[in-house]
């Protein structure tokens, strides 16, 4: 039986019929089409399916889309500019060649979403810590932590916080 | 698509405990890191799930009038990592939790869920029992409180009934004013892995900061439920802070702790764990409460 929910996914409003067994990583694949969601180990171990939830990085295999009811939703397709400009996260990532097979760089682009926001300055061995829920199995972690410093740095230095 | 019967949410506390009352199948759900994981693998798939998800009343960390800190069950991981009255008053629980998987997780995984698992390596689990930590659970003949000391039944169970929630997690002024901790949690990765033995050493020390005054440890995966080291607390007490102390606490702790083995670490490298991990657990919480142990 479907049930009909409203959330709001990369700033749109939407309302739609889902199943209350999905997660939020199949609505938003299959019924929303937001395919930088990446289906990785689908038990909340390789963070590929990362999504902002309200500003914060969930894994959305492990996240019910019923509980997304009233919430903002934010995936990679939502950073995109008016003109379809890259996010300077975006940028940070291909500058730094943070990118092999590019599977675990969606949700590592969202967690880099959620660091900035923060406004905060961090060291390399917190920003460690910090993406330590995603998986790169091309191993490219040197390059993904010197684009995380990189637009960490300048986020912090346009704040000025 | 999970493999679930039904999906009810819970409009609040009261409501749930209904829905659990008319279910003896049902299964609660807050986070969802744990029974989602367990639906995906089969061992609770097809059940009907009452979801306590994101309930207001189930959420927040306060202080009450006499000085305990409240902490409500549905609260993060990260939450409670991130609060201003848990890094002043229990910073141990912060370190715990801040070790808790990885990011998302913290940001998705509940206190209440991960006691209410009843798994012996949660990792707020043993921080809490070496703060005393009370619990009130709320079912339909109304609340009841007990220390978390008598809420574990065996190896992945509670005493928590079928159609009963977990309401409060409380610590007592008593229980941590004065006192400092360590949490250490020892694991093959250093993140999104499960404790292959956690160790949390809680103490108070004498005002010159060269005895022990008080010790509490408790350990996860140490035995089948989260534990205490009564003999070890007790060879502490009012003790001079040296190594031979040290040396002598890890010997208690040892005699007392019933480790398994499993594909983690043998039970002879958890016992040398256990005996290794209280002395550094001390020494640190030695060191953030401001003493240093003698040669």
């Amino acid at each position: 039986m479907l049930e009909i929910i409203r959330m709001t996914v990369n700033g749109e409003p939407v309302e739609l019929a889902v199943d209350p067994r999905e997660s939020l990583l199949d609505t938003l694949r299959q019924r929303l089409g937001l395919t930088s969601v990446k289906r990785g180990c689908e038990v909340g171990e390789c963070g590929a399916c990362t999504v902002l939830v309200d500003g914060q990085a969930v894994d959305s295999c492990i996240y019910l889309t019923m509980w997304a009811a009233g919430k903002h939703i934010l995936t990679v397709e939502g950073l995109m500019g008016p003109n379809g400009e890259l996010s300077p996260i975006q940028t940070a990532f291909i500058e730094e060649a943070a990118v092999q097979c590019g599977f675990c760089t969606p949700g590592l682009i969202m967690t880099a979403v959620e660091i900035v926001g923060t406004g905060k300055r961090y060291t390399r061995e917190e920003l460690r810590r910090l993406i330590s829920g995603h998986l790169c199995r091309c191993t490219g972690y040197q390059n993904i932590l010197n684009a995380m410093e990189r637009i960490v740095e300048e986020a912090y230095k346009k704040c000025g916080a | 698509m999970y493999d679930i019967q039904s999906f009810y949410k819970a409009a609040n506390v009261k409501d749930a405990v209904r829905a659990l009352e008319a279910n003896p199948q049902a299964v609660v759900i807050a986070g969802g890191t744990d029974v989602l994981v367990k639906i995906r693998e089969g061992k609770l798939a097809g059940r009907d799930l009452i979801s306590i998800h994101d309930l207001p009343e189930l959420k927040g960390i306060f202080m009450e009038e006499d000085g305990t800190i409240l902490i409500r069950p549905c609260t993060s991981f990260s939450q409670i990592e991130g609060h201003p009255l848990i890094q002043q008053k229990l910073p141990m629980l912060a370190q715990a939790v801040g070790q808790v998987g990885g990011p998302q997780i913290r940001n998705m995984g509940t206190v209440g869920g991960n006691l209410c698992n009843g798994v012996t390596s949660a990792d707020s689990a043993s921080t809490l029992l070496a703060m005393d930590a009370q619990l009130e659970l709320e079912g339909p003949k109304g609340t009841r409180r007990l220390p978390l000391r008598e809420f574990y039944a065996g190896p992945g169970r509670t005493v928590r009934e079928h159609e009963e929630l977990l309401t409060a997690i409380r610590v007592r002024k008593e229980d941590y004013e004065g006192f400092c901790g360590y949490y250490i949690k020892y694991a093959q990765r250093s993140a999104m892995d499960i404790a292959t033995l956690g160790c949390a050493a809680y103490l108070r020390l004498s005002p010159d900061k060269t005895h022990i005054e008080q010790l509490r440890l408790a350990y996860g995966v140490a035995a089948p439920t989260p534990i205490r080291c009564g003999k070890a607390e007790q060879a502490a007490q009012g003790q001079r802070l040296d190594q031979q102390l040290l040396e002598r606490i890890g010997e208690a702790a040892v005699s007392e702790v019933n480790p398994r083995t499993s594909w983690r670490a043998s039970r002879e490298f958890r016992l040398q764990l256990v005996r290794e991990l209280a002395k550094r657990a001390i020494a640190q919480a030695v060191v953030k409460g401001g003493g240093e142990i003698h040669a």
